[in-house]
Order: structure tokens, then sequence, then C-alpha cells
């Protein structure tokens, strides 16, 4: 615990099992990685032999190519509203007067707290009265009205950091409050509105529960067409497809981790723990 | 060396490249009070952290009661310690605080409380039994990491700049409260502080640590009239120092050859004629005269007054040297003073020989 | 602190128009139907209550999410210990590890434990052909261990994050302020700082509770028929028999096992002092 008092055992014996669960966190995902490599269309690990063929698979099918540009198609547009409305209402919440701020704040995040069965289930009942179930704009109005909770908690907590003085004394200087913020508060939490926005590429491009009820044969992103297939025979091709998913993800924490070098520790852990995969 | 409580031979403390404490020994007797006094940085808390048993020597031992503690772990060493912060468990009432201590030593129910409600007497709080150091001030809250270290009657006691959060007045009063308690209890007691009115107040003896080494140590009027070393005559009180050769060095008594003229003063160890050398004189040590063309007889410094510093129970006069430097004077304030002094006047600061001391000129102390 | 201006009241309508009209009208929508399909009245509710298909299903849903949590404060603290702990470079490294399976999807990660559990798969490989410990291939998937590993793994960062959290914020001088009073190490450990890690452990706890009582895919995957969790049965009685009356009520009772969990948990921290 303090200084060279703590024998050499209970140290030692932690680090040994922090290595083993650090290995339990990891070691799942390299092997889908590894498995995707394989010479035999089987799912055994290790793999005989090294091959690339499911990648050309996947590349070759039209079924998977268009699962991937459905997902991104629907990705990119709900990103980029979720951010938007998001940073708005962050913004809104930790510096205009609202009545019933408290409540407004709950019922914004309430999508991240209900679980998403429920939040599946609910949409499709109303999407499906509204003639959005099994289209592309359904998906989308989906995917951001899931992603605007954790952009607002991330720039919620940016804005906090933010000392409103700052905009205080850019007023005094002669700036509207406007110009206030877009050239001093907004440089600052720049990096938190960032960090929504991958946050909520990758709530999209991952997301399956809420999916899997509003898409359809024609409209159908990569996890539900990986849902169907992993239910039924499954080969490499699948690992493939997962592996691609899995370097999005991680080239996106990769991102995130780097545009947050500057901010605090506890603050990274905090924004993070409400991170996209959150109630599912 | 007698064997007192404490004792400390030559302990070092390296962290990589920096070495935090260089060769510490010093000896504690039964019932002292002994202040570690220096700048932030300086080594203190790092020594004091090694006599709890908080951080490993590098090099060296140290002594409890003649015995090496070493190999003792921290718990185990029975030493009394408040630290910064007060470090109260923020989860415990006062009550179950200070009798932590006693739980550890599995002491029975009606005997912990017994001697709780004595220590809280001791340090003023009874009836703070039931609260949370969240809901008590600064200065409560150090009296509860008071009683906490003295509650199971250790031997020694030691304390990492305690008072360093709280403001003037209530430091001051806590202070003699410290200072009481201690000549109550009669524990030893080792003192880390930045302050050195603090360490004048509260010590029996004061050692001065500068970068890692201990420089002096002794009660303060020793260092205060015979400091060995610059930084320990500027550390502790003021002083001013001015730079010369040494002309003549004979027993004691020195001569240095200065920007201002000749200056005589008292030199501890032996000094070599033409070596450099400083003189320290204590600004209410010199006296002022008006100022007169020719050179006076006797040690004086000639000079203007460029400032006049009224602080109530003395004036502090600031000059302009003859030789270029600036001497700071002061004159405790008595009734309606007849010999004040305005900005411009000329005059001469002259002093005595034996209140003037003669350091080395080493050049790591040199420029602070 | 400005004076907080009015103007900005209208930055906030957008999200609030978008969550409430895709989200908070259907999900009320959907609860209401619990007591108004197939007719108006209890009777969906009574039927779960009465049907044991349905009491134990709420049951493993329990159990299963209790088990899990359990399993990853075991699992959880020490990493989250070490974490706090660390010196600079670890700890960024082992936040990043614990984030890692965090940011990835739950469907690839449930499977690769599919992967990994089956008979033929690589635990029981290991077990078998290298290191010859046992004859014959585990059971671990399709029952309620693989429900058990699978989600272990997924909901552990949320464990160890509010737990590294919390953790961090203890100051090192309590520990060494207890050392100097006499206690030992285990002491100093069960005395002081496992009580002040505490509001760090119920929070992971209630998160990885609250969030295993709704899961989905990886029961789904990894169960059998024995370990079906309110989940599935809201989607079986959407997908196949279109009774949203009996979905509704099942939703109805999952919303209040989680927002219960919720309010007891902050109720009973925030009643002791």
């Amino acid at each position: 615990m303090t200084g060279a008092y703590s024998e050499r055992f209970w140290p030692s014996l932690r680090a040994a099992f922090c290595l083993a669960i650090v290995v339990f966190l990891i070691a799942p995902m390299v092997i889908v990685a590894i498995v995707s490599l394989s010479s035999a269309p089987f799912l055994t690990f290790p793999p005989p032999g090294l091959s690339l063929q499911w990648y050309r698979k996947l590349s070759g099918s039209s079924v998977w190519l268009d699962a991937i540009a459905t997902s991104a198609s629907i990705m990119l547009p709900s990103a980029a509203v979720a951010t938007a409305a998001g940073t708005a209402a962050a913004v809104g919440l930790a510096r205009a007067r609202i009545p019933g701020a408290g409540l407004i704040a709950s019922l914004i995040m309430a999508p991240m707290i209900v679980p998403v069965i429920i939040t599946a289930a609910a949409m499709l009942g109303a999407f499906r009265a509204w003639g959005l179930q099994g289209t592309r704009v359904g998906l989308i109005l989906a995917h951001t009205t899931l992603a605007i909770p954790y952009v607002v908690f991330t720039v919620l907590a940016a804005m906090r950091l933010v000392d409103d003085r700052l905009e205080s004394a850019a007023l005094t200087l002669g700036a509207t409050r406007w110009r206030a913020f877009w050239r001093i508060t907004f440089p600052l939490i720049l990096p938190a509105v960032l960090s929504g926005l991958l946050f909520a590429m990758v709530i999209s491009f991952d997301e399956l529960v809420v999916s899997i009820f509003l898409s359809s044969p024609t409209v159908r992103p990569v996890t539900v067409q990986m849902w169907s297939d992993v239910r039924g025979d499954v080969d490499p091709t699948i690992a493939a497809i997962g592996t691609l998913l899995l370097v999005f993800s991680v080239s996106a924490l990769l991102l995130e981790t780097a545009l947050n070098r500057q901010r605090a520790r506890p603050l990274v852990a905090e924004a993070a723990a409400t991170g996209p995969e959150a109630t599912r | 060396m007698r064997m007192g409580l404490l004792q400390l031979n030559s302990v070092s403390k390296i962290f990589d490249t920096i070495t935090a404490v260089d060769r510490i020994s010093f000896a504690l007797a039964e019932g002292e009070f002994l202040s570690l006094l220096g700048p932030s940085g300086s080594g203190k808390t790092t020594t004091l952290q090694m006599i709890a048993g908080l951080t490993h020597p590098s090099s060296g031992e140290i002594l409890l009661a003649g015995r090496p503690i070493g190999p003792l772990p921290p718990y185990k060493r029975d030493i009394g310690m408040v630290f910064q912060n007060y470090a109260l468990f923020p989860h415990l009432t006062v009550a179950r605080n200070i009798a932590f201590p006693l739980e550890m030593r599995r002491m029975r129910r009606a005997e912990i409380a017994r001697r709780v409600a004595a220590v809280l007497k001791l340090v003023d709080l009874s009836g703070f039994e039931g609260r949370y150091p969240q809901q008590l001030s600064g200065g409560q809250q150090q009296r509860v990491a008071l009683a906490r270290a003295i509650v199971f009657e250790p031997k020694l006691l030691l304390m990492d700049e305690p008072l360093g959060a709280l403001d003037k007045k209530l430091r001051e009063q806590m202070q003699l409260e410290i200072k009481h308690l201690h000549k109550r209890l009669g524990v030893s007691i080792v003192y880390v502080t930045h302050d050195q009115d603090e360490a004048l107040v509260m010590s029996d003896r004061i050692g001065v640590f500068n970068q890692g080494r201990l420089e002096q140590i002794g009660t303060v009027e020793e260092l205060y009239e015979q400091p060995t070393t610059r930084f320990v005559a500027e550390f502790v009180g003021e002083t001013n120092v001015i730079r010369g050769e040494v002309r003549d060095g004979a027993n004691g008594c020195c001569i240095l050859e200065t920007a201002e003229g000749p200056l005589r003063g008292r030199a501890r160890q032996a000094v070599t004629t033409g070596s450099a050398a400083l003189i320290s004189v204590r600004p209410e040590r010199l006296r002022l005269a008006a100022g007169q063309p020719a050179r006076s007889d006797g040690d004086g410094i000639q000079g203007h007054i460029c400032e006049v510093i009224y602080m109530g129970r003395l004036r502090k006069y600031v000059l302009d040297t003859a030789g270029g430097q600036k001497l700071i004077v002061a004159r405790q304030v008595a009734g309606v003073e007849a010999n004040s002094f305005a900005v411009g006047d000329a005059v001469v600061a002259t002093f005595q020989p034996e209140d003037a001391v003669v350091l080395q000129d080493a050049h790591e102390h040199g420029d602070k | 602190m400005n004076d907080r201006s009015d103007l900005g009241a209208w930055l906030v309508l957008p999200a609030v128009l978008i969550v409430g009209v895709l989200f908070a009208y259907p999900v009320s929508w959907l609860l209401a139907k619990s007591v108004t399909e197939p007719v108006v009245g209890l009777q969906n509710f009574k039927q779960l209550i009465e049907a044991p298909v349905y009491l134990k299903a709420l049951w493993n849903t329990i159990v299963v999410s209790g088990s899990v949590t359990l399993l990853c404060v075991l699992l959880g603290y020490p990493l989250a210990y070490t974490m706090a702990h660390a010196g600079e470079r670890l700890r960024r490294l082992l936040i990043f590890v614990v984030l890692i399976p965090f940011w990835s999807s739950i469907l690839v990660r449930t499977f690769a434990w599919m992967v990994l559990l089956q008979q033929k798969g690589l635990i029981n490989k290991t077990l078998i052909d290298y290191l010859g410990l046992i004859d014959q291939p585990l059971t671990l998937i399709y029952n309620r261990t693989g429900v058990l590993i699978g989600m272990s793994h997924i909901l552990l960062p949320f464990m160890v994050l509010p737990l590294y959290s919390v953790l961090t914020r203890i100051e090192p001088s309590l520990a060494q302020a207890a050392a100097s009073l006499g206690a030992p190490p285990h002491r100093n450990f069960l005395r002081i700082y496992l009580p002040l890690s505490l509001p760090g452990l119920v929070a992971g706890g209630v998160l990885v509770f609250v969030i295993g009582l709704g899961y989905y895919i990886t029961p789904a995957l990894l169960g059998g028929p024995g370990d079906t969790m309110i989940a599935q049965l809201i989607e079986m009685q959407i997908a196949d028999f279109g009774n949203w009356g009996l979905a509704g009520a099942l939703a109805v009772i999952l919303l209040l096992g989680t927002t219960m969990t919720f309010l007891f948990v902050s109720r009973s921290l925030l009643g002791v002092r």
C-alpha cells in the first residue's frame, strides 16, 4: 500500500490477477480477428492456416456490401444530427435559464437509461403506425434518438468545466453573447463535441436491437445481417465482418483518446463510462 | 554522543536522480521539541516520513531508544503522526477516528471510551464525539488529528506542517496550544515547518534544512546569534549580508575589506586571509546617526535613506549605501521618537563587532 | 456565476422534440398497452403472475443479473485498484484496455465467446488437448455458464470505471495515517480503504445490475431455453405472437425493476449520513 513495507506477495498476486483479467477482456476479440484469417471454413481456433479468403468473400458479396453501405448511410446523418441537437441542448442546459431544466435533462437522458429492448419494441409499434418501419429514414431517426443522450452527457460535462467568467470577460471586452460563445467557449468544448460525434457514430454503426425491429429485407444494416447469420450456419465470414467492426470501434476510440489527451483523467473515465454500448 | 530517544545517522533518500535527503544526522532527547525548518522541497517532510516508516531510507540508519527501527513497518513503530491535511477518516465520527489506534491495539471498549473522552477534553473538543470531520472547521479538524495521534501515548510525535491551512490568528493560537500540550504530556516532538516564526515560538531546538542538507541544528538563540552559513543567517530572522575579503582573521575577530570600508565581526570557524567572506548583521543591531562627511571611527556604513516603513512596533529603514547595496535597519518605535529619520537623509549605520557574524562565502550558498 | 440568459432556452428544443416524439411517446404508448390491450384491465399482469413460465423468466433475469454483478465485483475490484495505484503510463494503458470492449459491438463480443466456448472451442481445446485436465469437453455454451461468462465480460467495464473514479479520489494520506496509528495492512484495507471505496462499488454494481436486467443479445446467443430473460420474452411476444399487451406488461415490469433499483440504492446511500 505505501512505502517499502508492503510484502512482495500481495502486489505480485494482484499483478498476475490483473493480467488475467486484461487477457479476459481483450482475448476474445483478438481471437475473432485471428479466426477471420482462417484458411478453414470452420470457426476453429487456432486456425489450420491463414488466408484472406473471407475478406475477399466479403468484398465480393453484394449482400454484405449493401449492408455496409446501408450502415454508413444511416450512421452519418444520425451522428451529425445527434451531435448538433445534443450540443445545442447541452449548451442550453449549462448556460440558459430553462424552466424545469431538471425534468428536461431527465427526458433527454432517458434513452440511455431505459433498457433498449423497451425502446426497440416501442419504436416498432410507433414507427409501424407512421409508416417508418423498414425504411432508412426510420433507422436514421431511431439512431439519432439513441445517440443524443451520450452527446449531451459529454458536452455538458465539458461545459461545466469551462468557467463562464471567460464569457463575461469577453463581454466586457466588447463581444456580443453570440460571438463570446463561438470564439471563447466553443473552441474549449470542441474536443468534447468531437468525442460526442465519435460516440454517436459508433453507437449507430454497432447498434443492433432497435435495428432488428426496424429493419427490413431491403434496408438492413451490417449488424442485423450478422445477427441473422450468426444463428444459422456460421463460417469465418462473420468473423471477418466482426473484425472490421472491431477495427472501426478501436479506431474511433484511439481518435477519441488522442483528442482528450489534455483532459483530466476522471473526466475521461466518466464521460466514456456512458459509452456507445450501454443499455442493451 | 548521548543516546537520546531518536537518532538519525547519516540518513539519505535518493529518488532516481534527485537526492531529497543528504546524509542527515541528529539526535532528539526525551521530551524535546525539535523543529525541522526549511523552504518547500528541502527534504524535511521526506525525513519525517522515513522516521515514521512510510518511506525507506536509501542509506543510513534510524534508531529509536537505541534500537534500529529500519525493519519495523509503520504500524509497529508506535509513533504518532499529524499529517499536513490532517488525514481524518471521513467515514468515521470524531470519536471513532480517535478510537482507531486504540482499537488497533485491541484495547477494551470501556478503556477506549475513557481515553477518547479524556483526550477530547485535553484538546477542548468535548461534545464533538458524534460529529464527522467534514462538519468541523479547520482548527477543529487539526485538534482532532492531534488528539488521535496522542491518544495512544506515543513517546514520539511527528507533525508535518499541521498549521499550514489555518489563517494567521488561528495559527498563532494553535502554536501556543501545541506548545502547552507538549509541556503537559512530556512527549518528544519533531515538527516540520517552513515558517520560521512558528519554529522560533515553539521549539527547544531547530534544524535548518536546505536542499536536502541539514545546515545547522541548535537552540533558537544559537541559530539566531551564531549562524554558521549564509542560508541559516538569512532564513532564520532577517539579516543584512555584505560581501568582502578577509584582511585580518585572528582568534575569532575578523576584519573584512568591503565596499563599505573595513568592517569587523566574529568568526566561528577559522578564516584565511585573502579569502572571500560575508558579514551578517541583523537589522535591529544597527544604529543610525545623522551622516557626516568624514568616516566615523569604528564600523560604520554610510548611505541615504530611500524608504521608511512603519510597522507599529518597529520602524524599518531601507538605506542605499555608499558601496552600492541596500541595507535594512530596524529601530523600535518608543513613544515620541527623538531620533527618527526621513527619506533622503544622509545617515551612518553603525554596529558592534560582537553583533556581526563572519561567514564563508561558499558559492552554493551564494546568490539566493 | 453569470446570470443565466433567457434566450438560450430554445437551444434544447431540437433534442427535446426528437426524444419526446421518437422515444417518450412510443414508450408511453407501449407501457399503456399493458393495460389497454386486448381489453382495458390488468389481465396481462394477471397472466404474467399466474403462468410459471413468465415467473421463471423474471426470476432468471434477477438471478443472472445478480450473479453477473457479483462476478464483476470480484473481477473488477482488483483491476480498478491496480489502475488507481499504477504509474501514469500503466494507468493510461489499462484505461484504454478497459475502454476497448466498451466501444466494440456487443454482438461481435458475444460472437467471440461463441467461438471460444463451443465444444471444439479454444477453452475446451486447452483443457483437453493442451493441459490434459479433463477428457470430455465441458458444455460452456447454450447454458447459464455461457451467459454468465459473456455478460460478465461485456459488463465488466461498467463496474471498473465508476469504481476507479472513486478509488482515485481516496487520499493516500488516509492509509498512511492508519498505518502510523498501528493498523497492519489487512486491517488498514478493511477498516479504511474498503469503506471509502464503497460508493464506487455501489455505483458500479447498480449499473451492471440494471443494464444486465434488460439484456437481450448475449442471453439470446449464449443461453439455453432455461435461461430466458425478460428482454427475450418481450421480443417473443411481439415478433412471434403479436401480443402487444403482454409485451407492454413485461416492459412495465422491467422498467419498474430498473427504477426501483436506482431509487432503493440512492435512498440507502443518502440515508446513512
